[in-house]
Order: C-alpha cells, then structure tokens, then sequence
C-alpha cells in the first residue's frame, strides 16, 4: 500500500477536532447542508413522483397532451432536464464551496 | 460463416486491436491506480458512462420497451436521476477519504478486518448479479449471428473468451476499453436514432402515431383482458402489485448506482473531488443523452421490426421442420413464415436493438451494432472483473489473510483465480437464468447494491455515532435480505404451462408478490445498520469521525 501523504501525518486526532470546530468548517458544512438537504429531498420527491403516479394512476397519466405524446411520456423526460438543471447548479453553488475548502486546507498548514 | 459474422469478428477484433494499441501507451507509468489520478474529469465522465451503460442499457431496456412499450423507459429514467445520489452525497467524500477500493471508505474509522470482509463478501455478489446479466446479453447476441450455435455453448465460449482476455490482457487496458466502448456506444445509438426518425420522415407526431397504433394486453386483478397502447403505462406494472413493484424498482435504481463498487471505485481515478464532481456531470449529460434515445431504440423496433419477430430466426428447411415438430403453434407460426419468411419460435427481447439495426441499415448495420454491444459488453465486463478481483485480493487476501504483508506476484495469482472462479459462475448462472431481460438482472443487481451497501456508505460518512456492529449487521441483513427476497420472488419462482421453453426455475407460486426486493430490503439495511449501531459504542469509531468529517469536506489529505 502506498503510505499517506505526509502533509497531514502531522495531524493528531485533537487536530482533527479543533479544525471540526473552527467557525470556518462548520460554516462550510452547514452551507453544504443548506443546499444538499433540500436539494436531495426535492430530486427523490420528484422522482419517486413517477413511478407512484404511472403505477396507480395510469388513465391519468395517458391523457395525451399534443397528438399521441401522453403526460407519462412528458413527465418521464421531464426527469432528465430536472436532473441536468440540478447537477448544473450544484456545479456552480459547488465552486464556492471548493473556496472555502482551500482556505481550510491553507490554515491547517496543507498548502498542497 | 455468413457475411454479417465476419463483419462482427472484423469490429470486434478492431476495437480490441485499439483497446490494446491504448493500454500499451498508458502502460509506461509504473503504478495504474496512481497514474489513474490524473484521468481529467470528461474522460473519467466518458469511462463511467462507459462503466455504466451495460448490455442491460443498450440490449436490455430498448427489448423492455419494443415488448412492454411505455414501461421500459422507466428504467432509462431511474438510470440517470441516480447519478443525483452520486453527485450530491457520495463522489466527493468517496474520492477525499478513500483509496481504491469502497470497503477504504468503510474502514476508515471502523475495524478494518470485520468490515473489509463483509464489504468484499458484497462486492464479489453485486458484481456476480451483473456479470450474469452480461452474459445473458453476449450469448444472446452470439446465438443471433451463428444460430447453429446454442445458447449456453454461446454463454460458455463468450464467458471464457471475455475472461480470458480481461485477466490476462485487460487490467491495464480497462480504462480505455471504457472510453473507446463509451464512443461506439454513442455513436452507434445516435446513427440507429437518427434511422428511426427518418423512417417516420423526421416527424415526433408520425413517430408516436405509430407507436399509438402497436398495442399489448394483459389480465387485470379481476381476471378481465385489458389493452394498451404502447404509448400507455401499464403493460408490465399493473394493478396495486405492478404500481408497488415500480415503485420497488425505483427505489433500486435511485440508491443503488450509489453502492455499485466498480462505479465507485472510478472516482479514485481523478485528481480531487472537484474532478470526481465534475467528471459525474460529464457522465451525465452522456448517460441522459443515451437513454432519451433508447426511446427510438425501443420504440423504433416496437414499430417497424415487431414484437413477434424479435428472437432468433428460423427459415427454409429448418423453419418447416420446426412447425411439423410443434403443431400446437403451427397457425401462428405458419401465418408469420408466410408473411415475413422467416420463423421466431422463442420472442427474446434482449435482441431488439441489433434486429432494428437490420431493419434499417441491413446486415452490414445488423454486425456494426452487434459489434458495439459486444464492446459494451466486454467494458463492462472489464470493469466488474477489476471491481471484484480487487475487492477480495486487495481488502481480504492482502488486509485480511495477509494482515497487510504484501506479496505483489501472489497478489495478482489471488486476482486472477478471483476473476476466473467470478467469471464461471456467472456462466452458469447466466445459462439458468437465461430466458431474464438483461435489464431486469440488472435490476437485481442494483437492488442488492443498494440493500447491503448503501446504508453503510451513507451512514459512516454522515453519522458520528456509527459503528462496526452496525455496518457488519447493515451489509449483512441487507444482502442475504434481497437475496432471499429475488429467490422467492415471481422472477425465480412461478408455475408454468407445460408447453412454455423458458421456466421459472423454481415451479412453485412465488411467495414474495415483487419483482424488486429494494422497497422491502432497503430499509431493512438501514434498520439493521441503527439497531447494530445502537447496540454498543465504539469511542475509537466516534473519535475518528472529526477526521473523516474534516477531509470528506475539505479534501485535507486526501490520497493524491
């Protein structure tokens, strides 16, 4: 196995948990938080929406929207533009995210 | 040897030829897994969609919809929101905390021997459950080009020249198998879609009015026949069973492309999170590309080939013989010969994308596509080869057996049986379980991965108090908990008239109503994951959370 890198070898368990407690890492995760949580919950309701509204109400769902493009189809494509649009926004909420992340890494002395 | 199987040997021995010609060029750096940290992010993108997009993609779920309509693409839909769970909870702590394989990330602050075993014991299984849908879709296809060859010699000379290759050719070449693979993927399905609309000049309208114009049937709770349109839910999930079992399947998909190892194990191959983020967006926009367009795969072979002449085909002399032999078809099968030609004694829904391709572009098309899925299926094969070779020599033999004593040679002598021992039994399987979509196995497999591996994943990344009791009982309850469930569910069990080819393998009535155990052994996982957790502390496991905490979020010391 390769050893770890030697930067944070340094690093003691109390370390650890001082950089756990320093305002700047837990402002960083709670922002992380405040966009994951709802995010996940908003992805999982919006999928799960499918199967539930396809499985127990089919009539509903084949009511045809324009010629014979039905609301099933509709709604089912609708779930990749939502996936894309969300992965996009993740990319650019990430960014700040990847800053903060750097100016944690810099004050614990890994300037790697 | 007709002409289009030689045009298949031709591409396949093309595309290994470039598989070859790339992994000699990577091969200069001294160690793969290191050197594969400077894979960028679109080309970790390409190979994970190459990874992910298995026989079960392009074979599999393109039969689902040409056989069920609508139903099919729920799958294509699962495929890709999945890739959400990845992007937002698992890729980036996965690359800052771990090494190579997914039990680095269990067994950073847990004990390492318990935990590795387990997290081994359920890589090697997944990977089986895939592998056999692999070799469903190859011997499928080889059956299709050389008819005089059987179905399991198909499986047992597929199985063996894929195994052969990956464990002495293929470890380095991998990587590139996957990039060149997802390439001829893409554009072998973008030039199938593209041949489908031009059949119905171009038009969405002309398209779904033929689609509307195919219809299916089946036996509603109450017994009455009903029928649908192929535009229509309902052909494959009906009634309150049908509706849960989607549901079930969803739950599958969502969790479980987050717990598939040989997914997983492609994020340790880039630079940093920032990279593992951005090559799973790439992935994505590959993988949702790709799965829109299995609604002309599917849909387009539903339309211009037909559901009834899907399957291995029977002419002349042969066709005649097989009618005299089977009267009780004979009105059907005689009315399908006069029409096309050509008899489909056994429908196999796994054929219709290379079909469609003959439709449309003739026998030279019919083996460009069959080549294409071979590579897929090879690269896939490749992968899981790698994922589960490497599970168990690197986290059992080497951290468990060895205790950490490393011996390079015999190493690799433990990764080659693993490979060969995976490889034949995923033959046999695949031989008793052949008359499965390959999209379906592949359900199984996503199932079982979310059921035993996804709690552990999520909960040691997100919870302070978790510990070795509960992920060595999590794993557990949910592996053997959806392996008992697919083993007596309708997909194994179930009583057929006598006169049907293909079998359940066990001919009783099935005792669990899904299809798809996730519904059920999913949260079993997580249950038994707390309960574990809950039934002792472990202070060295809570202790070391601050620093898995730390770098999961930061990247502080993360393997470079």
């Amino acid at each position: 196995m390769t050893p770890d890198p030697v930067s944070h070898k340094q690093l003691s368990p109390a370390d650890w948990k001082r950089i756990e407690q320093d305002p700047e890492f837990r402002a960083l995760v709670a922002a992380k938080r405040r966009f994951i949580l709802p995010a996940t919950l908003f992805f999982l309701a919006y999928f799960f929406a499918l199967p539930i509204l396809v499985g127990f109400q089919p009539e509903l769902m084949s009511r045809n929207v324009f010629g014979h493009v039905n609301l099933a189809y509709l709604f089912a494509l609708s779930q990749f533009f939502m996936a894309w649009a969300l992965a996009f926004w993740y990319l650019r909420r990430a960014s700040a995210f990847d800053q903060a992340a750097t100016s944690i890494r810099r004050s614990a002395g890994d300037l790697s | 040897m007709n002409t289009s199987l030689l045009m298949f040997l031709a591409i396949v021995f093309i595309t290994l030829l470039i598989t070859w010609w790339a992994s000699r060029r990577s091969s200069t750096t001294r160690d793969f897994y290191a050197a594969g940290r400077s894979i960028t992010g679109f080309q970790n993108g390409l190979a994970v969609a190459g990874d992910y997009m298995s026989a079960a993609s392009f074979l599999g779920i393109a039969g689902l919809i040409a056989f069920y309509g609508y139903d099919g693409f729920m799958y294509s839909v699962g495929f890709l929101v999945a890739y959400l769970t990845v992007l937002l909870l698992v890729a980036e702590p996965l690359r800052n905390t771990g090494k190579y394989t997914m039990a680095d990330v269990l067994a950073f602050r847990l004990r390492a021997r318990p935990v590795r075993t387990v997290a081994a014991i359920s890589t090697l299984t997944v990977s089986l459950f895939y592998m056999v849908a692999q070799m469903v879709g190859a011997g499928s296809l080889v059956n299709l080009l050389i008819p005089a060859v059987s179905f399991n010699s198909a499986i047992v000379i597929v199985g063996v020249l894929m195994i052969v290759y990956v464990v002495f050719g293929g470890m380095l070449a991998t990587t590139w198998v996957q990039i060149v693979k997802a390439v001829l993927l893409m554009a072998g399905t973008t030039l199938l879609s593209i041949l489908v609309m031009n059949a119905f000049g171009f038009s969405f309208a002309r398209f779904f009015e033929a689609i509307s114009q195919v219809t299916g049937t089946f036996k509603d709770a109450s017994g009455t026949t009903i029928t649908r349109d192929f535009t229509q839910p309902g052909l494959r999930y009906h009634d309150t069973t049908g509706a849960i079992d989607l549901i079930s399947l969803g739950v599958a998909l969502i969790f479980g492309t987050a717990g598939l190892p040989h997914i997983l194990v492609r994020f340790y191959t880039v630079p940093d999170a920032k990279t593992a983020r951005s090559s799973v967006v790439w992935a994505m926009i590959l993988i949702g590309a790709f799965y829109i367009m299995t609604t002309f795969l599917g849909f387009g072979a539903a339309t211009l080939v037909g559901k009834a002449n899907i399957g291995v085909r029977l002419a002349g002399a042969t066709a005649t013989e097989y009618i005299a032999t089977h009267p009780e078809k004979s009105d059907v099968l005689n009315a399908q010969l006069a029409k096309t030609g050509y008899i489909v004694p056994t429908p196999n829904n796994n054929l219709a994308a290379p079909l469609l391709a003959e439709a449309l572009g003739g026998e030279i098309f019919l083996a460009f596509i069959a080549a294409v899925a071979f590579a897929t299926i090879l690269a896939v094969v490749a992968g899981l080869t790698i994922a589960a070779s490497s599970a168990f020599a690197h986290d059992v033999w080497l951290n468990v057996v060895k205790k950490g004593v490393e011996n390079e040679k015999e190493q690799v002598q433990v990764a080659r049986i693993t490979a060969f021992v995976i490889g034949a039994l995923s033959i046999g399987l695949g031989i008793g379980l052949k008359s499965l979509n390959v999209a379906f196995l592949v359900g199984l497999a996503f199932a079982v991965a979310a059921s035993a591996n996804v709690p552990s994943i999520i909960l040691t990344l997100f919870w302070r108090r978790f510990n070795t009791t509960g992920m060595v009982c999590g794993m557990l309850v949910g592996l053997v908990s959806s392996l008992l469930l697919i083993a007596v569910s309708p997909a194994v069990m179930g009583i057929d008239p006598p006169s049907t080819t293909t079998r359940h393998l066990i001919q009783q009535t099935a005792l669990f109503p899904l299809e798809n155990p996730a519904l059920i052994s999913v949260p079993l996982g997580f249950l038994a994951a707390w309960l574990g957790t809950l039934l002792r502390r472990e202070p060295s496991s809570e202790e070391k959370y601050s620093e898995l905490n730390v770098r999961s979020n930061t990247g502080l010391g993360a393997e470079v």
